[in-house]
């Protein structure tokens, strides 16, 4: 039989009894299987790669009925880290759970000193019609030698390989259909 | 990589140089362990004694930037005492190939240099072809120009000695790994190679990875279980953004930018690699159904064969134009741009040379700026040195959702691409990126539709529908990268089978050129099919044994676990390791078993093909003429060096990089006012530039602020004691830093003197915490590697002194 995270938990909490007893005495297992219990009781798992280095290894994402995330653990299932985490990927709560988040848009006026929030709508909006001004600014249909290579000289883009690879795969769509090629990421540096 | 991370467990000898894995990748560690107490050899090279290394079987040290030396002297030791294997050598590399009578090498030269362009005309290094247009061959490895001659001569300067006299490294210790990973040559061993920055980050990068890559060629180590060159990347989908092609050379799944003179997809389709080996696959000789499909994805039904399928709309490079990140913030520097989008990066913090880097930030109109947190980037007008009132540039920052926030794939190092669900919904009014560029391309064509516009072909004309009941979809990319049929495929060319237009492709076996299928990356193709998301997949069979998990998640290409996989069997497909069979040849049911085999086609003994696929030749590239410096490794200084002469050649440094001169690019080599040789450099409980991990309470409390690293001896010479305030500063920039002084680093003894080295983070920047420090990458320079123009952040001239003036007071 293939032993999944669910009935290891089943066979640990059958077997707990007789091996926790140590030096202690007394038996504490089944008031930690309890507690356990109670942290993700009702909670919805999601599993979830880490964010941060190549490994990829799997954690579970437990949030409650308001869809909060409250715990964040190795994925024992996983064949790679088999539930095990580094410092960074143990921490994957505090992404989640973090009042230092940006939660609205941000806009700095040219030779301001603040920043000012804004809606979506208007900052997409102001976006789109820079995009165009630096666009049609800077189209070059054909180069100095007269072939034709269609592009906008006049904008950059860096990023990003903190983006799904669909997402990846949009953003360049997105940018090339502009005409960029400027186009950088992590992978260069 | 080639292999993937739990293989780390069926190797013999593992070598990690150029990285540090407990540290860097810590969970991909515990398969290391796995070898080891199976009584594998851990080997650990570095400048710095870390947590890798603790649990190294075999330490040693390197000075930072010596690593061909090193690596050249490890080529000869396995040549000098036969270590090699003679079979694979022979069939599986380039080892026999005849190489044009013009090729030469002398003092640090290969022929064709031309010191004006600081180019090579690399025409001079070709491969020698017969009348039939194949590869000239000699088998018996004895003709002076074979390349496995070419590399005895080559690597013969390469002396015990010399190699020592660089690298600073003792004989002994040279020895001692040399034997130990040259043992791996033996058929039934298996030899593997984990490298990381250490490696790419230097003007020699992608050489230091070409040697090794000679070395695993000749130790048989390439294709099999064990074995491998293994990128360990940075961040958990830099592969698939790699993919993905968000890189100014390439196209998803590699192919490569149209540049101008190439004005049909014509003219691109005659520069497909080509080969008239009939025993060579050439898989990339299918590149036209690749790049058909791949425009039809973009433009669909507006793509046909009338209009190229859009070729023309697609932006083109200048021939051989490069605009690669550090000519990418020099053209900025010059105000080149107007607008700059900062999409899930921090350029401010992360870019060499961060200083010109801010710089060149306020030469922009605008910049769009994406992230879960303020950062250096998004906030550089307020940063150190700037004054707000001077600066135009117009900025916005978009907040985005976290990983577990949304929903989509990513690839990691083994290739693997997994899927992750949604957890929760990001807060306050922050939206998942894809639903970010979704919008705002929307904004964009509707304005085009509006008025008047430069070139609006391409926008109107761009496939953008990925919505379902009115919301973005991220299914609908992952299965517009899969790929489509379009239209009605009675008998297809590939099984002779019926597809149905609007299915999904099997794989990129199915796609065609004519404009019938579309697929957004060719090697993601096979990842959604109509049997389902692949990614999502969590069945933990393993059949061979090996550690494969072919049905856990999904990779590329085609679920291949071990690319190059052919190499590891004989003329007739059986194992040539009983004892690790990743692949064997079933000659009654003619099909091969074990791994998905890189090609399905029969062994080379009943008329097969050679295993490396992807090159023209179908075999491994000892010799290596494709390259900007050169088809051998050669040991050059970096940049910036201690030592005035090459010990190797009269060329100190590579010949071919490119020097960023003037303005705020400055270098220095043996400048007394900058010393000692500096690398950057992560710890575990950070991230990157730390954009993420610094706002981590638990993680910030660990390691709360920038430092410096230096030996007993260095700190005893500059008076500074553990702990004491320290500047840090390169030509470019300073930085204050927490003094550790520690027996981690000592000095090296380079060419009869003595070479102190420091280590700082690169994880810190000023905008939080508030007294940790700013970016290691303010004393970096601009300076890349000739191939890949990733900059050489691994080893630069620099001074640390003692802080005798109070702390500056930050923000």
């Amino acid at each position: 039989m293939e032993i999944t995270r669910r009935t290891f938990l089943k066979i640990s909490g059958a077997t707990a009894a007789g091996t926790v007893m140590g030096g202690l005495g007394f038996d504490l297992s089944p008031a930690e299987v309890y507690a356990q219990e109670l942290r993700i009781k009702g909670a919805k798992e999601t599993t979830t790669v880490c964010c941060y280095c190549s490994v990829g290894c799997g954690i579970i994402v437990s949030a409650d009925a308001k869809g909060k995330v409250i715990n964040t653990e190795g994925d024992p299932d996983h064949p790679i880290n088999e539930g095990a985490l580094c410092a960074k990927g143990a921490s994957l709560y505090q992404i989640a759970v973090n009042d230092n988040r940006l939660k609205k848009v941000r806009y700095r006026a040219p030779y301001s000193n603040t920043w000012k929030e804004v809606s979506w709508e208007w900052a997409l909006d102001k976006i789109t019609v820079n995009i165009k001004k630096s666009r049609d600014a800077s189209f070059m249909e054909k180069n100095a030698k007269g072939q034709v290579v269609n592009r906008a000289n006049g904008i950059a883009s860096v990023g990003s390989a903190a983006l799904d690879n669909e997402e990846c795969w949009l953003y360049a769509k997105f940018l090339r259909s502009l005409g960029i090629i400027y186009i950088e990421h992590q992978a260069r540096i | 990589m080639t292999n993937h991370y739990i293989d780390f467990r069926n190797a013999d000898v593992i070598l990690n140089m150029g990285g540090n894995v407990a540290e860097n990748h810590p969970v991909s560690f515990k398969w290391i362990q796995a070898a080891r107490d199976k009584g594998a050899i851990f080997i650990h090279v570095d400048p710095r004694f870390t947590r890798t290394s603790t649990k190294a079987d075999i330490f040693v040290r390197l000075r930072s930037g010596t690593d061909i030396a090193f690596l050249g002297g490890m080529i000869k030791y396995i040549l000098d005492n036969k270590l090699y294997d003679e079979f694979y050598v022979k069939n599986y590399t380039n080892a026999s190939f005849i190489v044009s009578p013009k090729y030469s090498f002398d003092d640090g030269l290969f022929s064709g240099y031309d010191s004006t362009k600081r180019a090579y005309d690399a025409s001079t290094w070709a491969i020698e072809k017969d009348e039939n247009g194949i590869s000239k061959r000699d088998m018996t490895l004895e003709d002076p120009r074979c390349v496995f001659q070419l590399l005895k001569k080559h690597y013969s300067r390469y002396t015990l000695q010399k190699v020592t006299e660089i690298t600073g490294t003792p004989e002994d210790d040279l020895v001692k790994v040399y034997k130990a990973y040259g043992s791996t040559g033996a058929p039934d061993k298996a030899g593997t190679e984990l490298y990381a920055m250490g490696w790419c980050q230097h003007t020699v990068g992608v050489q230091n990875i070409r040697a090794m890559c000679i070395i695993q060629s000749l130790l048989s180590n390439m294709g099999i279980a064990g074995g491998g060159i293994n990128a360990l990347r940075g961040e958990s989908n830099v592969q698939g953004s790699t993919d993905a092609g968000l890189l100014y050379h390439i196209w998803p799944a590699y192919l490569p930018t149209p540049q101008a003179h190439l004005a049909t997809l014509a003219d691109y389709n005659k520069t497909t690699p080509a080969s008239k080996d009939p025993r060579s696959v050439n898989w990339w000789k299918n590149r036209p159904k690749y790049v058909a499909s791949y425009l039809k994805s973009v433009f669909v039904e507006k793509a046909n064969k009338e209009n190229d399928f859009g070729y023309a709309w697609m932006p083109k490079l200048d021939q051989g134009q490069d605009a690669s990140w550090l000519n990418l913030f020099d053209e900025m520097y010059k105000g080149t741009f107007t607008g700059f989008f900062a999409w899930g990066m921090n350029p401010a913090c992360s870019g060499a040379h961060s200083g010109k880097v801010r710089q060149a930030m306020t030469k922009l109109d605008w910049m769009v700026n994406v992230n879960l947190f303020d950062n250096e980037t998004g906030s550089f007008w307020k940063g150190p040195g700037m004054d707000p009132k001077k600066i135009k540039t117009e900025v916005f920052v978009l907040p985005c959702a976290a990983s577990m926030e949304k929903e989509g794939s990513i690839s990691n190092s083994g290739r693997w691409m997994q899927w992750r669900y949604k957890a929760s919904n990001p807060p306050g009014e922050s939206k998942p990126d894809g639903d970010i560029m979704y919008e705002l391309f929307k904004k964009v064509r509707a304005l085009y539709e509006k008025g008047k516009g430069a070139f609006p072909e391409p926008i109107l004309n761009l496939k953008w529908d990925y919505e379902t009941n009115g919301h973005f979809d991220i299914h609908k990319v992952a299965k517009e990268i899969n790929g489509y049929f379009l239209e009605d495929i009675p008998e297809h060319p590939a099984d002779k089978k019926a597809y149905k237009k609007g299915t999904l492709v099997p794989s990129f076996v199915y796609l065609l050129d004519d404009g019938r299928t579309s697929c957004g990356s060719w090697l993601y193709s096979a990842s959604y099919t109509e049997a389902g998301n692949m990614a999502a997949r969590r069945k933990k069979t393993d059949p061979t044994g090996l550690g494969l998990y072919p049905e856990w998640a999904w990779a590329w290409p085609v679920n291949r676990r071990i690319i190059y996989n052919r190499a590891s069997v004989d003329l007739d497909g059986n194992p040539r390791d009983p004892k690790r069979p990743l692949l064997k040849w079933d000659a009654a049911g003619k099909r091969w078993i074990g791994d998905v085999p890189d090609n399905a086609v029969p062994p080379m003994g009943t008329a097969g093909a050679y295993p490396f696929i992807m090159k023209p030749d179908g075999v491994a590239s000892i010799f290596g003429p494709g390259l900007k410096d050169g088809p051998f490794p050669e040991h050059y200084e970096p940049l910036e060096c201690p030592i005035e002469k090459n010990v190797m050649s009269n060329q100190r440094i590579s010949p071919v990089i490119k020097i960023f001169e003037g303005g705020p690019d400055k270098f220095t080599t043996c400048d007394p006012r900058y010393p000692f040789v500096c690398s950057t450099y992560r710890v575990t409980e950070h991230w990157q530039t730390g954009v993420l991990t610094r706002w981590l309470p638990w993680l910030i409390e660990a390691e709360p602020q920038m430092f410096c690293e230096m030996s007993l001896e260095l700190a005893k010479l500059k008076g500074i004691n553990n702990g004491d305030r320290v500047v840090v500063e390169s030509p470019r920039g300073k930085v204050e830093a927490a003094a550790i002084v520690t027996s981690r680093l000592k000095p090296f003894q380079v060419a009869g003197q003595t070479v102190h080295q420091i280590g700082i983070p690169w994880h810190f920047g000023w905008i939080h915490p508030k007294d940790g420090g700013d970016s290691a990458n303010l004393l970096t320079p601009t300076v890349g590697d000739p191939n890949t123009m990733i900059p050489e952040s691994k080893a630069f001239m620099a001074n640390v002194r003692k802080l005798t003036t109070k702390p500056a007071q930050k923000g």
